[in-house]
């Protein structure tokens, strides 16, 4: 019996979130006498190796027509016939968009019980922590169905080195492009950018920030630290940024390790999609702003004259 | 055109979140219940694709009856009618399930959910109900244009989007940025009280999931401050003390 793991990947280079779900996978596998199987769909060659080294036993390359441009339909269909061939019993997918747009899918090609937004490794019985109540709160759910699938959010499981020599298989399966009712026009990504949803540091301002013209002040200290950027709702509500940005409750939950909030005022809808970093810096000029009170490191100061020190420091850091 | 809108009804944003039973269950006391919000946006923007090609738009809740105030603001904001499936909504696949059983009946042209309930936040429901039903689901749709018969939309993908064609029937999963919520005016809400609510019976289904208790994070251990005049010292807390950059 075996636990399969989508590998995710973008042309060829792997996401850091499979990473984190093939060791989520092993470490599993360890404790139930199982073997960890990664699936890569598409074509991903020269890196094929790497997955070894995070966790799996074995990796199978799935190359096909209709696979190499992700869709919902082709992909699940791959996973389950994957997970049938392999006799799985549970299938570990990563928290993000496609993985969330192909596990549902597959649970019920499965005939599994499925569980999201999973942060933790499960109990004997099963039991895993999930995000609820928009990070306001966590729930432990128990999946009792024979076979099982688990969406790992990306951040929220460190990854280990294993050094395994991974078999890897290649198979062919070739998807009917008449069973495949999406057609992906175009696909458009900020290059050089590091996406929101996978950044370890994550910048972000707030109202405080007056206006769109001030932002490179942030863009230069997320350059310098290797973050991505983030705003507030009222921020991409005004089309200072764009609304990938904004993060909170009725935007993108993050986990980062490092927050740094810069003229937000911590408002709870906003906590809700930032309160699970592992550490949150708060820089307001307002010294009674609640975000204090989520906080781990504060600065009561004006960002105009705060945000140059942190740029200045960072260059010397980084020299 | 007939178009089904799935919809949850979840606590107010503000709401400050407790457990009671030994942390079993979620303390609804003084809680305020509404439409999750992105369910909301996936009601207007049915609204516009029916207005725009003779259709009716569908509300579905899987719910007991409390949920019914905020299904009959659902009706006020210009559903035509809608359909409670009276059992507690428990995990994912048994609410998918239901619904699926609903929409196999009815034959809908497009079914819309929201990207995921602001209090379970499962964010399944679309792609089990495209399994269920067999037909294609798009997750987490920034625009859902009805063009010659199918379906244009922008769904989100990790750091950008990717613009999607598909055809009829599918389900799609509404973002923020979709559309401007709708809100209900007064002649809304004096028909919403005639049109038809059909309360139907839910159907059993295998509970693969039960949530078993909750617990809330732990609270922060206080906040260290740093000096305005030092600020740079913020980056080497996090560098020495933290080792995180
Ligand atoms: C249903 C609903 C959902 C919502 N979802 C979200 C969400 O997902 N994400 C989200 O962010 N919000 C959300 N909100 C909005 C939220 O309630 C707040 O209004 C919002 O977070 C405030 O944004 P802000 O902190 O940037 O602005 P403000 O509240 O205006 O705060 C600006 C802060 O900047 C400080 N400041 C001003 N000038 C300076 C300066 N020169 N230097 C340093 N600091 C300065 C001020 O002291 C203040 O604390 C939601 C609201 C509702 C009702
Ligand atoms: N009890 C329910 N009744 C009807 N629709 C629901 C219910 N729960 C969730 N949904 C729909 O599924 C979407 C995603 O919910 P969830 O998977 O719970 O995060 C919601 O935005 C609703 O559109």
């Amino acid at each position: 019996m075996s636990i399969i793991v989508f590998a995710e990947h973008d042309k060829g280079t792997f996401k850091k979130s499979s990473f984190e779900a093939l060791t989520y996978a092993q470490d599993l596998a360890a404790a139930k006498g199982l073997t960890v199987t990664a699936v890569v769909i598409g074509a991903a060659d020269s890196n094929l190796n790497q997955l070894g080294n995070h966790g799996a036993n074995k990796v199978i390359s799935v190359k096909g027509n209709n696979l190499d441009i992700f869709s919902a339909e082709a992909f699940s269909n791959v996973m389950a016939k994957v997970a049938g061939e392999e006799n799985a019993s549970i299938v570990i997918v990563s928290n993000t968009y496609s993985g969330k747009s192909i596990s549902p899918r597959v649970a019920v090609k499965l005939g599994a019980g499925i569980i999201s937004g999973v942060i933790s490794l499960p109990t004997d019985d099963f039991s895993v922590k999930k995000t609820a109540f928009s990070n306001k709160a966590m729930a432990f759910m128990k999946l009792k169905s024979d076979k099982k699938v688990f969406c790992l959010v990306p951040n929220s499981y460190e990854v280990k080195n294993f050094s395994f020599n991974a078999e890897i298989k290649e198979i062919a399966i070739d998807i009917e492009s008449s069973a495949i009712n999406t057609k992906s026009l175009n696909i458009s990504k900020a290059s050089g950018k590091i996406p929101l949803t996978e950044a370890e540091i994550v910048v972000s301002g707030g109202r405080g920030m007056k206006g769109p013209e001030n932002w490179g002040m942030i863009e230069e200290l997320a350059s310098l630290l290797g973050a991505a950027t983030a705003c507030s709702k009222p921020v991409s509500d005004m089309d200072w940024r764009s609304h990938e940005e904004h993060v909170g409750q009725t935007g993108i939950t993050i986990k980062p390790n490092v927050y740094i909030a810069i003229g937000i005022s911590g408002a709870i809808q906003h906590l809700a999609g930032v309160s699970s970093s592992k550490v949150i810096c708060v820089i307001n000029k307002d010294a009674e702003a609640p975000f204090f009170k989520a906080a781990d490191y504060g600065i009561v100061g004006d960002a105009f004259e705060v945000l140059p020190q942190l740029i200045a420091k960072a260059k010397q850091l980084n020299n | 055109m007939r178009i089904l809108v799935c919809m949850s009804v979840v606590p107010d944003t503000t709401s400050k979140i407790t457990f009671k039973d030994s942390n079993t269950k979620f303390n609804t006391d003084g809680v305020q219940f509404i439409i999750n919000p992105y369910d909301e946006l996936a009601l207007t923007k049915a609204l516009e694709i029916a207005e725009s090609n003779n259709g009716t738009v569908t509300v579905i809740n899987v719910g007991l009856a409390d949920a019914e105030p905020s299904i009959r603001k659902a009706l006020a904001i210009g559903a035509n009618d809608a359909i409670r499936v009276n059992t507690e909504p428990k995990d994912a696949l048994f609410v998918a399930t239901q619904i699926a059983k609903i929409a196999k009946e009815n034959n809908y042209d497009l079914i819309l959910t929201g990207r995921e309930s602001i209090d379970y936040n499962g964010g399944l429901i679309c792609g089990l109900l495209g399994e269920l039903l067999d037909i294609p689901s798009i997750n987490v749709a920034t625009k859902i244009e009805l063009q010659n018969g199918k379906i244009i939309a922008l769904r989100d993908i990790d750091g950008g989007h990717e613009e999607l064609e598909c055809t009829l029937p599918c389900v799609i999963s509404a973002q923020k940025e979709l559309c401007e919520p709708r809100i209900p005016n007064m002649r809304g809400i004096m028909s919403a009280r005639s049109k038809p609510l059909v309360i139907v019976e839910s159907i059993s289904e295998n509970d693969y999931a039960e949530y078993v208790s909750f617990e809330l994070p732990e609270p922060k251990q206080g906040v260290r401050m740093i000096d305005a005049a030092n600020a740079g010292e913020l980056l080497d807390l996090l560098r020495n003390e933290k080792k995180l950059i």
